[in-house]
């Protein structure tokens, strides 16, 4: 008798739980800007090779790019950054980064707003997109 | 029945407290007899040889000299209250070593000892400290400044040194770029003409050890053409300077047209160069590709990726897979390990960034075996496992990195580690 008994709560858990675990994939399947996705791209082909995979960036040589002030700060300025490149002496969670970074201004008002978008979207970020429009305004106030 | 137990418990006390004393005697003045942790220290190692990890989260631990009596001196390149140099001493033979002293107000990469002083670098200048017999700085407070001004840029700006056996330092100034490009790592940014980074950078520099406060004009300008150096040894077989340079990076993103990110990831070679007065290694103007065996003409001053560099730069002595980030050289003239071992060298490989999207390369220490002052093998990985994972994609996965190397003086080989600041101690236990 308690082995029905436990075996109908396993059953009722294991039911319960895998509904759980489709409403949450609903949740996630819910629509990505395509800016984002195809600032995954842009990413992949511009911005890994220093900042890596993970955004996470390489210890004392290129910053993460996970929750700072540049990406989830002031926009005008992040865009800057992607357009002319950047060679401060930042200080991000105490460490500076040796490396400097190239300005990107051949890439397009579209792509520099996916990228960011994206940035912004992904390494445990959560901001607004960046527009193409945006880029535009900022590119032209040099 | 109290009083019965207390005096036997109080006999047994000084005995202990006697033969603690009298152990630690017998080695006081000698460096701690090497024992291996159970886990040799969490490293991989070639059978016979053993680890264990004296000391943990020094902070981040960059080159390391040890004295004769087994005390060890650590620079870092983040300041820990303060304070860039450690000293450290095993006192009660444990095996671990505790810090005793932590003094310099500045951070920096470089430490050595010679003839009586120790020798630590800042980014911009050269101190040295008189030592007592027993290899302890005298003064910690007033070192005596050696050099001054150097160039530091942001990025290569560590200052690696050692000494010859002539009263001269050797001081690596790291060149403050990727490939001396008019924007440093952009798309398709040209090389500078005649690259003027190389007047007071992207070489070795020579100065005398005993003379105060000199500059470049004191100095001489002993071999150009190396972009970032930071593992260097004098080989005192054939009192020769070896070096091992970071190799260029970023070849696709800056040329995606001339290389694939694949190439890119696997060019150009980290290599060791045995330098003579006057040597030029070529860089901006060439690199080293392990692949076809050649120097070739760098893609900002007109390389397509096969045109050959000049011949009158000199060929590296061995090539490494690339970005792997060779941080220590050293040479092995102890007499613990196996005898081919023997005056050859250790490099410490930091491990590698510029390889993603591919995984990452390094984070191990390799052994090259030499005879005469040549390679005389092929390069071996000696010791790996520092990372703790089975493989790195991302350079933050690494837990440690190699960075510095040191000879004990009984021949067991110290390795730092300057992600958390772990210090290893690798000996050969084989009867
Ligand atoms: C050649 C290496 C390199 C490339 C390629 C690169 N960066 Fe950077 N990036 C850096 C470095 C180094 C810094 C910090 C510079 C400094 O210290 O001033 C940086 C800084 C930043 C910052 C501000 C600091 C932070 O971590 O929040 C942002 C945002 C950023 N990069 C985004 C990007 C994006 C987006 C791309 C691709 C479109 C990109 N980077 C491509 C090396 C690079």
């Amino acid at each position: 008798m308690k082995k029905i008994i436990c075996a109908a709560i396993l059953m009722i858990g294991f039911i319960l739980n895998s509904t759980a675990q489709t409403t949450k994939k609903t949740v996630a399947k819910a629509p990505v800007s395509p800016s984002i996705v195809n600032g995954k791209l842009v990413y992949t082909k511009y911005c890994m090779v220093c900042h890596q995979i993970d955004g996470g960036g390489v210890m004392g040589l290129n910053p993460p790019l996970s929750k700072t002030e540049y990406v989830l700060g002031d926009q005008k300025r992040l865009i800057n950054i992607v357009l002319k490149g950047f060679n401060t002496e930042i200080e991000i969670d105490g460490d500076t980064y040796a490396n400097p970074m190239p300005g990107l201004g051949h890439l397009t008002d579209q792509q520099v707003a996916d990228v960011l978008s994206f940035v912004r979207n992904s390494f445990g970020n959560k901001a607004s997109v960046i527009t193409p429009a945006q880029v535009k305004v900022v590119r032209a106030s040099k | 029945m109290r009083k019965n137990t207390i005096i036997p418990i109080f006999i047994a006390c000084l005995l202990f407290i006697g033969t603690l004393f009298s152990f630690m005697n017998k080695y006081a003045n000698e460096i701690t007899p090497f024992k291996a942790d159970a886990d040799n220290a969490g490293l991989k190692l070639p059978d016979g040889f053993g680890a264990n990890k004296i000391a943990d989260n020094l902070g981040r631990a960059r080159h390391i000299i040890t004295t004769k009596d087994g005390s060890i001196y650590i620079k870092l390149m983040r300041l820990v209250n303060g304070k860039g140099i450690l000293f450290l001493q095993d006192n009660d033979k444990d095996g671990k070593y505790e810090t005793q002293l932590a003094f310099g107000d500045y951070l920096g990469t470089g430490i050595t000892i010679k003839k009586g002083y120790l020798y630590a670098s800042s980014d911009k200048e050269i101190f040295r400290y008189k030592l007592d017999d027993a290899e302890k700085v005298i003064d910690p407070l007033k070192p005596e400044k050696i050099i001054t001004g150097l160039i530091a840029g942001k990025q290569h700006q560590t200052k690696s040194i050692v000494l010859d056996n002539d009263d001269n330092v050797y001081v690596n100034i790291g060149s403050p770029s990727n490939s001396c490009q008019e924007m440093d790592r952009g798309l398709e940014s040209k090389g500078r003409a005649g690259c003027p980074i190389l007047d007071s950078a992207g070489g070795i520099w020579q100065f005398k050890a005993d003379k105060l406060n000199q500059t470049y004009v004191d100095g001489v300008k002993y071999a150009t053409g190396l972009r970032n150096v930071m593992g260097l040894d004098w080989n005192t077989q054939n009192n020769t300077l070896y070096v091992m340079q970071h190799g260029r990076d970023n070849l696709s993103s800056s040329w995606p047209k001339l290389y694939t990110d694949k190439q890119s990831a696997e060019l150009p070679a980290e290599v060791m160069y045995m330098l003579k007065k006057g040597d030029n290694a070529g860089w901006p103007y060439t690199y080293y590709d392990p692949f076809l065996n050649k120097k070739i003409l760098a893609p900002e001053y007109g390389g397509d990726g096969k045109k050959e560099g000049s011949k009158e730069f000199i060929d590296p002595i061995v090539a490494f897979p690339a970005h792997m980030a060779p941080n220590g050289l050293l040479f092995y003239t102890g007499n613990m390990f196996p005898e081919r071992y023997k005056n050859g060298a250790f490099v410490a490989f930091h491990g590698s960034w510029n390889r993603a999207p591919e995984k990452q390369a390094g984070y191990f220490v390799v052994f090259v075996p030499f005879k005469d002052g040549k390679p005389a093998g092929k390069w071996e990985v000696f010791a790996d496992g520092f990372s703790g994972v089975n493989e790195v994609i991302v350079p933050k996965e690494a837990q440690h990195r190699p960075c510095g190397l040191a000879q004990g003086s009984d021949g067991s080989l110290f390795v730092t580690d300057d992600v958390k600041g772990a210090v290893y101690r690798i000996g050969y236990t084989k009867k």
